[in-house]
């Protein structure tokens, strides 16, 4: 499959860019999945919908991110979506390295920074334990939105509107029927977006302006 | 006087720039178009130049400056390796084909004394041409090459013997006083420069690095090379010697590679002067009135050298492919003769006519031996490389059975082998087609099942399993070849994908205008790893040099995507690559000051312009 995928739409359409990332994809059920249902479903132009699937770990084999490219297909989006599985508790490495790089101050936040400011983030995520063990009680010993607090906070300081994430829970244990209708679920929340019922009930993004003195400073550390 | 100087320099560099480019593009080589030039402006062309003796005189000073660079690259290490080949193979040439020489010519009854004149002069060759012509080709580093060397050494060294000689066979012998007394002279000034130089030289050449001026330093080499030169002629030496002196004295030294490229560019020059004074002095006229004289004597002695070196190649056991060329540059006369029958005829061992004959026979040997390379080239050694390879080969090499790997990786040498190993190591299955024999069997030595073959023969690439195979992999050197086996891939098994090794850009683009995507310059990665190494060591964080080899990378990349469709036009391939040399450098200074600006934590004051990207 090729590392970027864009399906055609008709008229202006409504713009969403999908970022993949699965350091290893070929022992991947849940999110290889989920990329191949995408694909067929949006190769057909049934709507004005225009979809762009950007596979980074195809895309930056060797960690080299070409932050012009990602920061141009980030601002052509009105919906961004993240998909990747949950690993230790967050993203995928090349993942991470993509929010330090991509997301530049004076671009995505901070002074002048406004590029994505009213776009909406959603987060699509796989995890290996089930939804018992997100649970106090349970070995992950929080419960999951517990762990989405720091997806949260970047959403809010570059200005994003942080969607409820959809989230499979027990991937390695699913059957097929179970990720049919999950790949499904998936793709009719893309193409029904932004008609989405909870939209209506969500607040507006809370303004982040950092002051001066907790910005980051000569150490060069960011957010 | 001045004026007539002027002329002159401006005829010999006209005629050079007019016959070597013309002589390039028939394919002819440099040494030819410098030859040619020389007879066309000589006396028995144009007669631009009427003085050729001076000008060989003069010119001959660029064969010791080349035999002073191949020197230096001689530690005296190396040469204590080579005293074998030097001493044993030198000798063995010299005395061979000398012997067989003055045999035949007293048995043709010629008398003694020009017979052994003769044959030691012609038993000689051109170091000029011979070391050219294996500098071109890369030859050195190969046995032939070190070993043909080897002799040509020792040729120049026997040359002073040989010189020495000449007056005791001469009938004006006693003339020129004791020949015993000026050979221990000779040896005595040789002890003394090495003496001498050991102790003084390198001192000497600090004090002149010291003033920091690098023409003064480029003037003390040459003058250095020149001073060994005249001491050598005032005891009567060769100016080789001269040379492989300089080189003892310096070859060691810390201003060895200084000294190589300070001296380079008169080399260059200099020799194609030489070759130019060698076609001008071949005298036309006295060739003319003995035509078959001086045929006979050309085949004769070029025939006889090549049948005693032919049979020396196979006792020193070099290399099948490699024999016929190092045959030939040994079998031709060279410029020591030169000055061997220009010494015979004064000393009196014979006429001036037969000295002219034999310097016109030599010289027409030195222009023969290009031509007759070329003729080698087209049409010996594909015939002699293909049957000696498949002579050799163990039958199990050659690729009769149909293969099936998935992969098939053209060409197994210093490229195609990383590719190889690496898919054997994950534990793919892949068909080599290599079309060294050697390779083949040192390969097949480390358990890699590769086959002898040409990989632009369509059936054999039919055979290797094209017609199924995913992946095709051109690694081979030749560009040529490299776009032939691509255009076969593409015209008869579409379903593969290549992989190609690209040699350069002009490779490159010609690959991109066929289509193929997968792409890589052979040097450009490895080249990008030095960088990072550099600037790591420059003080960069490893982890910032990466990034920038890489976003370096991602540029030259792209640069070189948005100009191939423009291969044809030179104009505008310059204009593009000059606009994104410059904007790699704006991209890299405003990454520089962002840098600056975060460490400095000045790109958080309010008003601070936004970054633009």
């Amino acid at each position: 499959m090729p590392a970027v995928v864009t399906l055609q739409p008709p008229g202006r359409p409504v713009r969403v860019l999908v970022l993949l990332a699965h350091p290893d994809r070929g022992h991947s059920r849940v999110n290889a999945h989920l990329q191949h249902h995408l694909s067929r479903r949006f190769a057909e132009p049934t709507a004005a919908l225009e979809v762009v699937l950007r596979d980074l770990y195809s895309l930056y084999p060797d960690f080299a991110i070409d932050v012009e490219a990602e920061q141009q297909a980030l601002a052509r989006a009105d919906l961004i979506v993240w998909q990747h599985p949950l690993q230790w508790y967050s993203m995928p490495a090349l993942m991470k390295l993509w929010l330090d790089e991509v997301l530049t101050h004076g671009w995505a936040y901070g002074h002048g920074g406004h590029a994505l400011a009213g776009k909406d983030l959603w987060l699509v995520l796989s995890t290996g334990g089930s939804e018992a063990a997100y649970q106090p009680q349970g070995y992950n010993r929080h419960f999951f939105d517990a762990f989405l607090s720091p997806y949260e906070q970047t959403a809010a300081l570059c200005g994003l509107r942080f969607l409820p994430p959809l989230v499979l829970h027990g991937a390695h244990a699913i059957d097929a029927a179970t990720l049919e209708a999950h790949a499904e679920v998936y793709a009719q929340r893309l193409a029904s977006w932004p008609d989405w019922p909870e939209i209506a009930d969500l607040p507006d993004c809370p303004a982040c302006d950092t002051p001066a003195q907790d910005r980051p400073s000569a150490r060069g550390s960011q957010p | 006087m001045t004026s007539n100087w002027l002329t002159h320099s401006l005829v010999f560099f006209a005629a050079a720039v007019v016959a070597v480019p013309l002589a390039r593009a028939l394919g002819l080589g440099a040494i030819i178009g410098y030859l040619g030039a020389g007879i066309a402006i000589g006396p028995s062309g144009l007669a631009l130049v009427s003085d050729p003796d001076t000008t060989l005189h003069f010119a001959e000073f660029g064969v010791v400056l080349m035999l002073f660079l191949v020197g230096l690259e001689l530690e005296p290490r190396r040469l204590w390796a080579l005293r074998r080949p030097i001493f044993g193979a030198g000798t063995a040439q010299l005395v061979a084909c000398a012997c067989a020489l003055g045999a035949v010519a007293v048995l043709a009854g010629v008398p003694w004394r020009w017979a052994v004149v003769a044959a030691l002069g012609l038993a000689l060759s051109s170091t000029a041409v011979a070391l050219q012509v294996m500098g071109e080709r890369n030859l050195l580093p190969t046995r032939s090459g070190q070993s043909g060397f080897a002799i040509l050494l020792f040729q120049d060294v026997a040359a002073i013997p040989i010189l020495a000689l000449l007056p005791l066979l001469g009938r004006k012998g006693d003339a020129s006083g004791n020949p015993w007394m000026d050979a221990a002279e000779a040896l005595g000034v040789v002890a003394a420069i090495v003496l001498v130089g050991r102790l003084l030289l390198r001192h000497g050449l600090r004090w002149v690095a010291s003033s920091r001026t690098p023409e003064v330093f480029t003037a003390a080499s040459l003058g250095l090379v020149v001073g060994i030169a005249v001491l050598m002629q005032a005891v009567g030496l060769s100016m080789a010697l001269d040379a492989f002196l300089g080189k003892v004295l310096l070859a060691e030294s810390e201003y060895k590679r200084e000294l190589e490229t300070d001296v380079e560019p008169f080399k260059g020059l200099l020799l194609g002067l030489f070759f130019m004074a060698v076609g001008m002095s071949i005298d036309f006229a006295a060739l003319r009135q003995h035509p078959w004289i001086v045929a006979a004597l050309l085949l004769g002695f070029m025939g006889l050298k090549t049948l005693v070196l032919a049979l020396l190649a196979r006792a020193l056991e070099l290399p099948a492919q490699e024999r016929p060329v190092w045959v030939l540059l040994l079998a031709q006369g060279g410029e020591f003769a030169f000055v061997v029958f220009q010494q015979a005829t004064q000393a009196g061992v014979f006429r001036d006519e037969i000295g002219s004959v034999l310097t016109g026979t030599v010289a027409l040997s030195m222009l023969l031996t290009p031509l007759l390379l070329v003729a080698l080239d087209r049409w010996v050694a594909p015939r002699l490389a293909a049957t000696k390879a498949a002579a050799a080969l163990e039958p199990e090499h050659l690729l009769n059975e149909p293969q099936d790997a998935p992969v098939i990786l053209c060409g197994y040498g210093r490229y195609g082998q990383i590719v190889g190993r690496l898919l054997y190591a994950s534990g793919h299955k892949v068909t080599i087609l290599e079309h060294d024999a050697d390779q083949v069997a040192v390969v097949r030595r480390f358990g890699f099942r590769a086959f002898y073959g040409d990989a632009t023969r369509l059936d054999l690439l039919r055979t290797a399993g094209a017609e199924q195979a995913r992946v095709i992999v051109v690694a081979v050197d030749d560009v040529d070849q490299s776009l032939k086996i691509v255009d076969l891939a593409q015209a008869h098994f579409p379903q593969a994908q290549l992989v190609v090794r690209a040699r350069n850009v002009q490779h490159h683009y010609a690959l991109r205008e066929r289509g193929v995507v997968h792409i890589e310059r052979e040097t450009f990665e490895s080249a990008l790893a030095s960088g990072r190494s550099v600037l790591a060591l420059m003080g960069h964080e490893p982890h910032h040099a990466w990034q920038l080899a890489m976003r370096f990378r991602r540029f030259n990349q792209a640069i070189v995507e948005r100009t191939w469709p423009h291969r044809q036009d030179s104009q505008k391939l310059v204009a593009l690559a000059k606009q994104g040399s410059r904007q790699l450098e704006e991209f890299f200074s405003q990454e520089r000051a962002e840098r600056a600006r975060a460490r400095s934590g000045a790109n958080w004051e309010p008003g601070e312009a936004p970054r633009e990207r």
